[in-house]
């Protein structure tokens, strides 16, 4: 009774922010990290795959991160985070013990639920792999509902790659998984080329496909025009897009994207609704 | 064993030709295995034959001096190695070393290229193909050069 009046409390106040503790931290790379949260009152965080919370360490300011982490498993928040400015940066130092504020989650999530018997092509570029971990997660426990499963991921160089030994377990458990970076060393005997290039080599049949996107922006836009290329329709299409989202919950209008609030419609779009404001210079 | 013609009708580049051009194509072809490590050509060195590869991998490098051997791109099944003996002065511009042990169909470029001289209509479809596939290898490195990656001011 108690917690369900929190949680009550929680969805009614979203511009509350609640305190979350770090209980572990790790690299995954030279600027990026991923922190587990435990929730206040040791409660739940359930969320679905592809919503981001609000998130900040003390004073540093408040900024969107996509949760990265299993919505099996909503007793701990995941978020993997590039440090790349000072609220980010912030984040990445915080360390086990530190307190957390956070609100959330919000926004639409990836309709993973929605694509029974499709083949899933699941396209990341760098850190764009964090929103799409849960995605993956979700797919990989749900395996029977669905046809082929492939990871397109693609990154600047190999010590940039994010979870690497859970590439080989998705691998593993059902997902075919092609990796490619933008350059490399003779050390490296993965594929070596642009993201875009790993759509001919997955051997797509566009007729039974979904894909859902996530990464820099011009990276999904030449994704999704390589996949419509092999037939791939644009309303089986979905990308992750981000703006300076503030509020969370469409108040502030900060995340416009055209007639969109990026945190209250997004940030998963379809992308043949998405296209056409993306054609628009500086929206 | 499966003839030559056959085994290149099914590459990208020379699909949908005809079957008196691809004998004409494959009439310069031959079966090749190569082991990882070797390398198909180098940077320089006169570029007198082109690949197909059928199985494996190969990678396109550069050797820039105090960086050491970088890779560019890498090719696998299907794809074509080579341009440079279209166009002169016939140098190749990259080395090409084989990464996992390869079958590749290897046509002597200036058996094709005497060819066409006297067939200008598949000369003509030739280099339409190869334009394609060089577009294609062009639009991936602009991408490349975007650097969209280290670029990635998200938050996330």
């Amino acid at each position: 009774m108690i917690a369900r009046h929190a949680e009550n409390r929680a969805a009614s106040e979203p511009m509350v922010p609640k305190p979350f503790e770090v209980i572990a931290t790790r690299q995954d790379t030279v600027d990026t990290w991923t922190l587990e949260l435990r929730p206040p009152d040791s409660s739940e965080l359930s969320f679905a795959p592809g919503q981001f919370t609000m998130i900040s360490a003390g004073g540093s300011g408040e900024v969107p991160i996509s949760i990265s982490g299993d919505p099996g498993a909503p007793s701990v928040l995941v978020h993997t985070v590039r440090g790349v400015g000072f609220a980010t940066e912030a984040l990445c130092a915080a360390r086990p013990g530190q307190v957390l504020s956070v609100r959330g989650p919000f926004g639409a999530p990836w309709p993973v639920g929605d694509l029974d018997g499709a083949d899933v092509v699941v396209a990341a570029g760098g850190i764009g792999l964090a929103p799409l971990r849960p995605a993956v997660l979700w797919l990989l426990a749900e395996r029977e509902r669905y046809g082929r499963l492939i990871l397109l991921y693609g990154g600047r160089a190999p010590d940039q790659l994010l979870f690497e030994a859970e590439l080989e377990t998705w691998a593993t458990r059902g997902m075919e998984v092609l990796v490619t970076v933008d350059s490399a060393g003779p050390e490296w005997l993965g594929h070596v080329g642009v993201v875009t290039r790993l759509v001919r080599r997955a051997e797509i049949d566009p007729e039974s496909t979904a894909s859902l996107l996530c990464g820099p922006e011009v990276m999904m836009r030449f994704m999704a025009t390589s996949l419509i290329e092999r037939g791939v329709p644009g309303s089986r299409i979905y990308a992750s897009m981000e703006r300076n989202m503030q509020c969370g919950i469409g108040h502030c209008g900060h995340c416009q994207l055209g007639p969109t609030l990026v945190c209250r419609d997004g940030p998963v779009y379809r992308w043949d609704l998405l296209e056409p404001w993306l054609a628009v210079r500086e929206l | 064993m499966r003839a030559i013609e056959d085994l290149i009708a099914q590459a990208p580049v020379f699909a949908g030709l005809t079957t008196a051009q691809l004998e004409l194509i494959a009439g310069c072809g031959h079966n090749e295995r190569v082991d990882a490590g070797a390398f198909l050509f180098r940077e320089g060195a006169p570029a007198e034959r082109f690949y197909l590869i059928r199985s494996g991998t190969v990678a396109l490098e550069v050797h820039a001096p105090g960086r050491g051997q970088l890779r560019i791109e890498t090719l696998d099944e299907g794809e074509v190695v080579g341009w440079s003996w279209l166009f002169s002065p016939y140098r190749w511009q990259l080395d090409a070393r084989v990464l996992e042990p390869a079958a590749l169909v290897e046509f002597d470029g200036a058996c094709l290229r005497g060819k066409v001289e006297t067939d200008n209509e598949l000369g003509y479809l030739l280099m339409r193909r190869f334009a394609a596939v060089i577009v294609e290898r062009l639009h991936a490195t602009r991408l490349q050069l975007l650097d969209v990656y280290g670029d990635d001011r998200a938050a996330r």
